[in-house]
Formats: structure tokens, sequence, C-alpha cells
């Protein structure tokens, strides 16, 4: 790895109008005492001290709404689309980057996922290290995600008072600094004070979970025929919010619009959520997980257990987002801990 | 020459489908049609009995159908038989031959025929489950000498609803090939019908079970009660084949509405061996 970097704090908003030169950047905004992701005119418009984003940055890697292809109705033309504006996200929480790296393996995996692909290749990630933990809600410690892992950042900025110390994750990282003379190279004192500030914060992380992370595929595996399943879907609306806030949700529906001149339309994919009762309804009227017991199942199944068997990564970073989401306080701390307490209650197999 | 497996996988896009011509249409049933789709020059469709495309009409969207016509008779035109049962089924009804519609695949696990030769076969399909079944049949028909037995059992709820009805007249005829039809109603006049579902079939067949592979597609309501007959006659569960129908929208493992448990129909099935599903809730 490349040597880090130091950027005194009086020299970041230089930084910033440099980088506005070449690029789109987004970063975190303060709006109605929440935080969004949106785009920055100069570094006054950042909120590097935030909690949980409403909606996680994956949403420039895999955006809400996107325009798959392009057609004449009469299928003369057919015409793939793909992002083409390069943008650098700033201030991406350490939860954001594992679900980033999580998604970087899905879309990748078996067929190529181009879309997502032109999204990563335009899209330079600046991470920032969380340094106090963002609400009740969030359990990254307990998930292993309150450090940076190193794929899935080009820079990463650890805020030690005066100055950042920016760690190095790729190349096109380190080229953000090419032609700008405000930064230095990190040196051994730099290393022992960004060492010092990252002990410290680990006072400020407590695990919220009773279960250690590691456990968490087997417990899945044998909470499945669990009761719990029918009690969080006596009180769950099916609303879907919990899935349009995870930053490793990915599943879509792709629907054509046409134009108004009926002479041209597109294919466009769009976030769907699992938690809606026509997910897995087929044309004649089967619907394949028709209760909202099996279908909340199927989301915790799939984040602790499924997603860790197909990458081995579990598909929740404990953001938190979907507690804060959820209108009738289903967690999944309180899941996870509840469906541990009763795995405790049963009796050990014995061995015969 | 390219698969068009190749054309859609290294294309700039995997959701870009490749325009194909609809070259005849004939009636099945009241609701079920067989569309001919003609690729263009220099592009084949590369298939397993078992595997699905996806089809659609620009404008009105795109849905998996499973390809009825077999290998060894599909090169650059390929049969899909499609029921009309949604929005994009009743376009694809409406259209006339010569009209154009995007296809990409084919996608999925098929049915390993290699597995099956040389064994004897027993294949149940119930209502539209003819059409992929179709697939496999003739795939065998076309190379006869290297399967065993072949039985046929064909669950439909009248006559008015059995597809392929002059294919069924020749497996029929043939010395080869043994062939029943369970009705609902049976309102035909057929050496071999009975009246009731394809379950009812079952105390009429003979087979050898230690060497018999079985393949089950039909609606999800056949599968546990099919499958008990299957293993009734002491078929092992490694000798038992399903094709599973699910929501897809991208093909390739990506959108997640296919989804039994961890699994992916899309990329590991449809076509499934039974003792690799049987514990999964969601399956059936």
């Amino acid at each position: 790895m490349q040597p880090a970097k130091i950027l005194p704090k009086s020299a970041f908003p230089g930084w910033i109008d440099f980088l506005k030169r070449s690029y789109t950047v987004v970063g975190p905004k303060a709006m109605h005492g929440q935080t969004v992701f949106g785009e920055i005119e100069t570094a006054d418009d950042l909120t590097l001290e935030y909690n949980q984003s409403v909606i996680p940055p994956k949403k420039y890697l895999v955006p809400q709404r996107e325009v798959l292809i392009e057609y004449k109705l009469d299928g003369t033309e057919v015409e793939a689309k793909f992002n083409e504006e390069a943008t650098v996200v700033f201030g991406v929480h350490t939860c954001d980057l594992h679900a980033i790296k999580l998604l970087d393996l899905i879309f990748s995996k078996g067929f190529t996922d181009q879309h997502y692909a032109a999204h990563r290749d335009n899209t330079i990630i600046i991470g920032y290290e969380c340094l106090t933990t963002c609400g009740p809600e969030s359990f990254c410690r307990s998930m292993g995600t309150a450090s940076a892992p190193e794929s899935a950042y080009d820079l990463h900025i650890i805020d030690m008072g005066s100055d950042y110390f920016i760690q190095i994750g790729t190349e096109r990282g380190e080229a953000l600094f090419t032609g700008y003379d405000g930064v230095f190279t990190a040196t051994e004192p730099d290393y022992a004070r960004m060492n010092g500030t990252l002990s410290d914060k680990w006072q400020r992380f407590p695990y919220r979970l009773d279960v250690d992370v590691t456990e968490i595929p087997d417990l899945l595996a044998e909470s499945y025929h669990s009761d719990h399943w029918q009690e969080l879907a006596d009180i769950c609306l099916a609303c879907g919010m919990c899935t349009q806030v995870c930053p490793t949700c990915y599943c879509f529906d792709i629907r054509d619009e046409v134009d108004v001149t009926l002479s041209v339309g597109k294919r466009v994919r769009s976030w769907d959520s699992c938690q809606i009762d026509s997910f897995a309804l087929v044309a004649g009227g089967h619907n394949f997980r028709e209760t909202r017991a099996a279908r909340q199942r199927h989301r915790f199944m799939r984040k602790g257990k499924y997603q860790f068997d197909a990458t081995g990564m579990v598909g929740c970073v404990g953001c938190g987002r979907c507690a804060t989401a959820c209108l009738v306080d289903i967690t999944p701390i309180k899941t996870f801990n509840e469906l541990y307490r009763r795995q405790q209650q049963q009796p050990e197999e014995v061995e015969a | 020459m390219t698969s068009l497996l190749d054309q859609t996988r290294f294309s700039e896009s995997i959701y870009k489908p490749t325009m194909a011509r609809i070259v005849d249409i004939n009636d099945l049933t009241a609701l079920d049609r067989l569309f001919t789709v003609e690729l263009p020059d220099g592009v084949y469709l590369d298939h397993q009995p078992g595997q699905f495309v996806k089809v659609s009409v620009l404008g009105v969207g795109e849905a998996p159908i499973s390809i009825s016509s077999s290998p060894s008779r599909t090169r650059q035109t390929f049969e899909l038989a499609i029921r009309k049962v949604g929005d994009l089924t009743g376009v694809l009804h409406d259209l006339q031959a010569g009209a154009m519609v995007g296809i990409r695949g084919p996608f999925g696990q098929g049915f390993p025929m290699d597995r099956f030769k040389g064994k004897n076969l027993l294949f149940i399909a119930g209502g539209c489950g003819i059409a992929p079944l179709r697939s496999l049949i003739n795939q065998v028909l076309d190379d006869r000498g290297s399967y065993g037995h072949m039985q046929i059992l064909y669950g439909s709820r009248s006559a008015a609803d059995l597809m392929f009805k002059d294919e069924l007249h020749e497996w029929e005829n043939r010395e080869d090939v043994e062939l029943l039809l369970s009705m609902e109603k049976a309102d035909i006049d057929w050496p071999a019908c009975t009246t009731g579902y394809v379950t009812h079939l079952f105390p009429q067949i003979e087979l050898d079970p230690r060497n018999t592979i079985a393949v089950i597609i039909g609606p999800p309501v056949m599968y546990k009660p099919t499958i008990a007959q299957v293993r009734n006659k002491g078929i092992i569960e490694g000798n038992i084949w399903l094709s599973f129908e699910r929501r897809m929208k991208c093909g390739v493992g990506k959108c997640g509405h296919c989804q039994i448990n961890h699994i992916y129909v899309c990329r590991q099935g449809p076509a499934f061996q039974y003792q690799h599903v049987k514990d999964l809730q969601e399956a059936m």
C-alpha cells in the first residue's frame, strides 16, 4: 500500500474545490435534522460528523431508478445505457464500505452486471472513519464493520483533530492529489497519532448483540422454524421500508416505459422489496411467499445466512437504518438477540 | 456463428435482448399458442431441455418462457408455447407472424441428458408443464436408441386443454412410447384416458424402480402428491427431477425474485434434482 497522506484541515476546502474541477462531488449533508447524501458545492456543504444517512450511499452504485436500455419500439435500435458521470462520493461510513464490498461480489458473481460495473468504474469512494457510534440502533461493532475494509475504498479519511490522515486504497484514489500541493506524506509520528485515534474509539462502540457475528449464519439456520417470524409478522405492516434503506438490499424490478410519441421507450430497473406481497407472485396467481412471516424470515435469512453462504460475507452490516425506518420497531438487534435467547433455551442435542 | 448465450453474455449488457422474428404462430388451445421464433442470421440457440429464455415485447415488458422445442430440432429457430395469463403474454397473443420480439438466454440449468442415457424414463406433465417437457420428449425420440423404456403421463383438465394434440397422437402410435392421459372431464375418445388427476394414472403403470428416472413438470399443487406416487413406485430421490416456475426479472441471479430459500431458480434451476430441494420449505 502507498504511504498515507496528511491533509491539514485548513487545506480541506481547497482540496474539495480542486476535486470539483474534475468531478461531481457528493457527500453527507444536513437536511431537516437528518443526513442525506447529495451534491456539494463547497466543503461547507459537507457534514462529516453525521449519524447514519437516511438512504445509504449505495444509491450511487445501484440507483433507485436506472435506465438499462433504450429502444425504438419497432426494434430497429436497441441500445444499452451506462453511467458516465465521474463522481467522488465523500464520507462513506465503514459499515457502508462493507456493504459496497458485498455488492461488488454480488454483481460480479456469475454473470457480470455491466451497469453496476460502469457505476463502480466511474465512482470514486472516499471512506470516513467513524469515531463514535451512530445511535442506539447501530451495532457495527458486533457485526465487525466498524473498521474500513481495504478493497472497498479509494481513499479513507481518519479525523485526527487538526488534520486528516488519509489512507490510500487505490491508484485512482491517490491520483486525487495529483496536481494538488496542500497535502503531505504521512510520517512515523503521524501513523502513531492515527493508531492512537483508532485505539481510543473502541470504548465508544458497545457490542449490542448477545450473539457473535460468526454464530449468526448457524443461528438463523436453526431458527428457520421459529415462532418468532410469525410474531414479527403480527406487527409488520409489509411496507418495505426496511429494504428501501438497507445498504445491502439490491433486489430489483425491471419495467418498460413508453415515450408519449409511441415510437421509443426504455427498460428501467428500480429497487424492489421482498417484503411486498407480490414479490414472488407468478402469472396465474400462485404466490410462493404469501405470508408476512415467510417474507420477514426470508429477509433475515438472506442477511444472516444466504448471502453469507453465497459470498462469505454476512449480509447485515449493522448500520441500524432498517430499525430507524421501521414504523413498528422491528429491529435486527432485538431479532437476533431474541432468536439467540430462544436457541440458548433449547436443550442441547445429545449425540447418540 | 455465435450462440445466443454468448451474444447475451458478452454483449455490452446482459439486459440487452437480441431481436428475433416470430415466423409462425399456431393455436394449441384456446389459451395456448406455439410461437416459432427465428434468431438473426449467424446466431443459434444452444440449449438444454428445461432451460428458458427471457422473452420481451419492447414497450411492454419481459417474462421467462421455457423452451418447448428440443435441442435436436433447434438451431436458428426454436419454439415457445405461451399461455395467455398476464400483460406480456396477452400482448404476445395479439402479435402476428413477422413481429419482432426480444430474446435473452438461454438461462439456468436444464435436465442433464447424459445422466438419463441408458435409463428408463417416466415423464409426468400437468397442464402447461407439457410445454417444457416436450423439449425433453423430442430430444429422447430423436436419439431413441440411447434411452430405455419411455412412459409419459399427461394430466389435463379436459380434451380442450390438451396441448400438442398431433404429437400426442404420434407418441400414442409409437411402439416405443407408453402414453397415458388423465382428465378431470374425460371427454375424449382416447385409448388410454383416465378420469381424474395425473396421480390416478400410477396404478396403471409398471416400471423397474432401480433403473428409472422420473421427471415431473406441472403447476405448484401437483408436485407433492405426484412425488409421493413416484416414491411409492420405489424410485429413489436422486432419480426424481423437477422443474419450477417462479417470478423472474433478470434471469441471471441478481434481481432476487425467483429465490427459493438460498437457491436462485434462474441460475441453479429451473430443473432440480428432488433430493436437493426436498427440504426447502419454499420449494413446493
